[in-house]
């Protein structure tokens, strides 16, 4: 496994949209992404790409518990929200004046999601470049790669332009959706996570199974778009 | 001045969810002309909320396409009245409406009374407990109507929506199978409970165990197929596990389009105007009587609509907005005490227990009804003695499992990683076999926990936002504590392997940001000295006769319960007073 996942890591900083393809290349059947074409990503940049890549598979690795964060195309997904509502903050309340305040009353900061995970990446891979002899996020060893999140997370690790901490929730809130939510949105890829904890995704009717107590139910996942897992 | 001024009515209803439903079919049902006026989209059954597309959590559970979206209008919240307050800039805490059917689109079908005591709430602890158990600078008041007068509007309610339900006191007889501590009911509930999932059973066997009293929550999701007494139809609830934050896709949870609107959208005295977003209601010169209100039609012109009677039908927090923004009823002022409109703002304080099991016991948690499940009321109201505990108030616990949506209703143990291959794994060993009770327990009213205008920051109109000041209070710590310890009892007893449970402590301050409740009540409470209260017992505003308030913006404080069937037994209860005696003769009815 380490082999592979050094080689995923080196894939994404030369060439992060022929990912999928090594990827799929290198995994079970189970996904078959080398036959789907590979995603473009339409607002993230290469470099920012790179760091996605990096970055998903270390908050959800692939593992033996079950596929990981990249294998279930979360990058695309997070690609897809920075051009939707999400990424523009469409439904949030963005007028001023901003001012801090106390973290019970939320997200207080004038950057959209987009910008925020713009000028996140751009300063995690500064902070990079300084502290690893040149190297962005994506090009560190695993367990330096853990460490910097970790430290974004607490907040030990910020920056002038942007809250790492804020950079850090979306980029995990974001991550976590992905890996989640219905494959119409671009992750989950194959119902993949569904499969791996039991959920049966939009089958939205268990009119037969409420009185079956303390029995797994049996059924497969299915998606919004009628694929079935 | 109005782009445009409209031919009068006899009655415009502002906010077209569940009271704006009712009442537009009480005002129409009495011959009047009924204009509503909604601010967001139409909305039905079918397209809006069909199959598949309604099954997907990250549009509708985690993007909340069907709530009011903040980029226009939110509310700034602080906590003491020392701080500046901030907006609330997405949906975190609790999560507003928006569109025909309002929140009682994506509502649960919690559908619950109140206790007859939660009614005289002051009167009744000064009764049993003495004066002095009301500590200072709590300022509950009695909503000044009685659990027997609400009874046939409670009633009606129920059988509008097709309630499922097992009633435990009928006519003043505790019968078996339902709550033993619930005020007295004329007859049965329309439907039969729903069926239980598994953990609820679970729960309500422990509880049994422990002495305790279970009985299935009273859920406006149907169990059976129903006609209800408009003609309107109902069909079996089928525990798709979509309930709370979707649309019913089975027509079986009780919403203005499954209930009311087959029947009113057909009155020829009845117009829905949708888009249209009021900004304001209109006084005479005097200040004393509305003439109408202004809103912003879909075109962005001003549109001047006069009216005879106005009805705010909007959400709570919204309701008082309109009153301060249109110079109806004193403002409440914290530093005297004096003024009403923004008094006595209120919330609801949650708790819980999260349960995992060995892998011989899965909960499909997926497996969910908005409101089917099972209850103990034990520990709410004034079912057990108060005085050697020092607090008021109380709440249910219960099971109550709505889904197994997994980005927002995954649930681990405790110290869990939040990525990782530790997450991972623990999502994929606990999802199935995990369960979660709750407590829901009451919040009382504070002299220094209120509602007024923010002096900085507006809405896209360029009108103040609404500014509330809240935070919680020791009784409200010692009350849930008290409460969520009961209901650990109750989940060691059920021997999950392992357990979590959720208590807010002294110290903690009201966050805004993860989903709790969205029972924001009180803010233009309703009672029988206009000094204390912003509308008397009927609802109609103390300054204005021709303007009522309905909904729990005029809860005092807040009860144990969720609040939609008194909201709706209390706008019943409102609109037999405008058709019995208001139309007869205009004019104050207290």
């Amino acid at each position: 496994m380490p082999g592979r996942r050094d080689f995923l890591r080196k894939t994404a900083i030369l060439a992060p949209t022929a990912l999928i393809i090594a990827c799929g290349s290198s995994q079970s059947a189970a996904l078959p992404l080398a036959a789907a074409p590979a995603y473009a990503p339409k607002y993230f940049t290469q470099d920012e790409w790179s760091f996605l890549y990096a970055a998903c598979g270390r908050l959800i690795p692939d593992d033996e518990h079950g596929p990981g964060a990249v294998e279930l195309g979360v990058p695309e997904f997070i690609d897809r929200e920075m051009e939707g509502a999400f990424g523009h903050a469409a439904a949030w309340y963005m007028q001023g004046p901003f001012a801090a305040g106390a973290p019970e009353f939320g997200y207080q900061l004038p950057l959209k999601p987009r910008e925020v995970y713009r000028a996140g990446i751009a300063a995690l891979d500064n902070h990079c470049r300084r502290q690893f002899n040149n190297n962005t996020f994506s090009g560190l060893e695993t367990a330096a790669q853990d460490k910097l999140l970790t430290d974004l997370e607490s907040g030990a690790l910020d920056f002038e332009d942007v809250s790492g901490k804020a950079f850090f929730g979306f980029l995990l809130q974001n991550t976590k959706e992905g890996y989640l939510a219905d494959p119409i949105h671009g992750g989950n890829k194959n119902m993949g996570s569904w499969k791996m904890i039991g959920f049966p995704g939009a089958r939205a009717d268990y009119i037969d199974w409420i009185d079956r107590h303390g029995v797994r139910y049996p059924m497969p996942p299915v998606s919004v778009s009628g694929q079935r897992g | 001045m109005a782009d445009i001024r409209k031919p009068p009515v006899d009655a415009v209803l502002v906010g077209f969810g569940w009271t704006g439903a009712i009442m537009g079919m009480e005002l129409t049902e009495a011959g009047l002309n009924v204009v509503a006026l909604e601010r967001g989209e139409n909305r039905d059954t079918y397209p809006d909320f069909a199959y598949p597309r309604i099954a997907d959590e990250l549009t509708y559970g985690i993007r909340n396409k069907l709530f009011q979206n903040l980029s226009r209008e939110t509310l700034t919240i602080r906590h003491t009245s020392k701080d500046r307050a901030l907006p609330y800039r997405q949906m975190g805490s609790f999560i507003l409406g928006d569109g025909v059917g309002g929140g009682g689109v994506h509502w649960n079908g919690q559908h619950w009374r109140v206790l007859p005591e939660e009614l005289r709430l002051r009167s009744h602890v000064i009764e049993r407990y003495g004066r002095n158990f009301i500590p200072e600078g709590m300022t509950i008041q009695d909503f000044g109507v009685s659990y027997q007068e609400l009874e046939p509007y409670f009633d009606k309610f129920e059988n509008v929506c097709g309630t499922s339900g097992k009633a435990g006191n009928l006519n003043g007889k505790v019968v078996e199978g339902g709550n033993p501590f619930e005020g007295a009911r004329s007859r049965e509930f329309p439907l039969p409970p729903l069926a239980d999932v598994y953990g609820a059973t679970l729960f309500a066997k422990a509880a049994t165990e422990l002495g305790y009293h279970p009985f299935s929550e009273p859920a406006s999701n149907a169990s059976r197929a129903y006609t209800n007494p408009y003609g309107a139809q109902l069909g079996p609830c089928n525990f798709c596990g979509f309930c709370e934050r979707f649309g019913c896709y089975v027509y079986a949870k009780a919403s203005p389009q499954t209930t009311i609107l087959p029947v009113l959208m057909k009155k020829k005295n009845f117009e829905l105007r949708t888009r249209s977003h009021v900004l304001r209601v209109n006084l005479d010169k005097r200040g004393r009587r509305a003439t109408g209100v202004s809103y912003i039609d879909a075109q962005g012109r001003e549109i001047e609509q006069p009216a005879e009677l106005v009805v705010l039908c909007a959400f709570p927090l919204h309701n008082v907005r309109l009153l301060l923004l249109s110079g109806i009823g004193k403002p409440y002022d914290p530093k005297t005490g004096h003024g009403v409109i923004g008094r006595n703002y209120s919330y609801q304080m949650m708790g819980g227990v999260s349960l995992f099991f060995d892998h011989d016991k899965p909960m499909n948690p997926f497996i969910g009804s908005g409101a089917g499940g099972q209850i103990i009321d034990d520990f709410n109201g004034d079912h057990f003695d108060h005085a050697p505990l020092g607090f008021i108030g109380g709440g249910y616990i219960g099971v109550i499992q709505t889904g197994g949506r997994p980005i927002q209703q995954m649930t681990l143990p405790k110290d869990t990683p939040q990525w990782g291959t530790k997450w991972k794994q623990a999502i994929k060993e606990n999802y199935l076999y995990s369960l979660n009770m709750m407590t829901h327990g009451t919040v009382m009213s504070y002299r220094d926990n209120y509602l007024d205008l923010d002096p900085t920051y507006r809405d896209g109109y360029g009108l103040p936002l609404l500014r509330m000041t809240f935070d919680w209070k020791p009784n409200e710590f010692r009350m849930t504590e008290f409460v969520t310890n009961k209901a650990a009892d109750i989940a060691r007893a059920m021997s999950p392997k392992s357990m979590v449970v959720k208590i807010k402590n002294p110290g903690d301050h009201y966050d805004t940001r993860a989903y709790q409740t969205t029972h924001n009540v009180g803010g233009a409470p309703m009672g029988t000295n206009p000094q204390t209260s912003a509308v008397n017992r009927y609802l109609q505003t103390w300054d204005a006769h021709n303007v009522f308030v309905m909904g729990a913006s005029a809860y005092p404080q807040n009860i144990g319960y969720n609040p939609m069937g008194l909201v709706g037994g209390l706008a019943l209860w409102s609109a037999n007073a405008i058709r019995r005696q208001y139309l007869k003769k205009p004019g104050p009815l207290m």
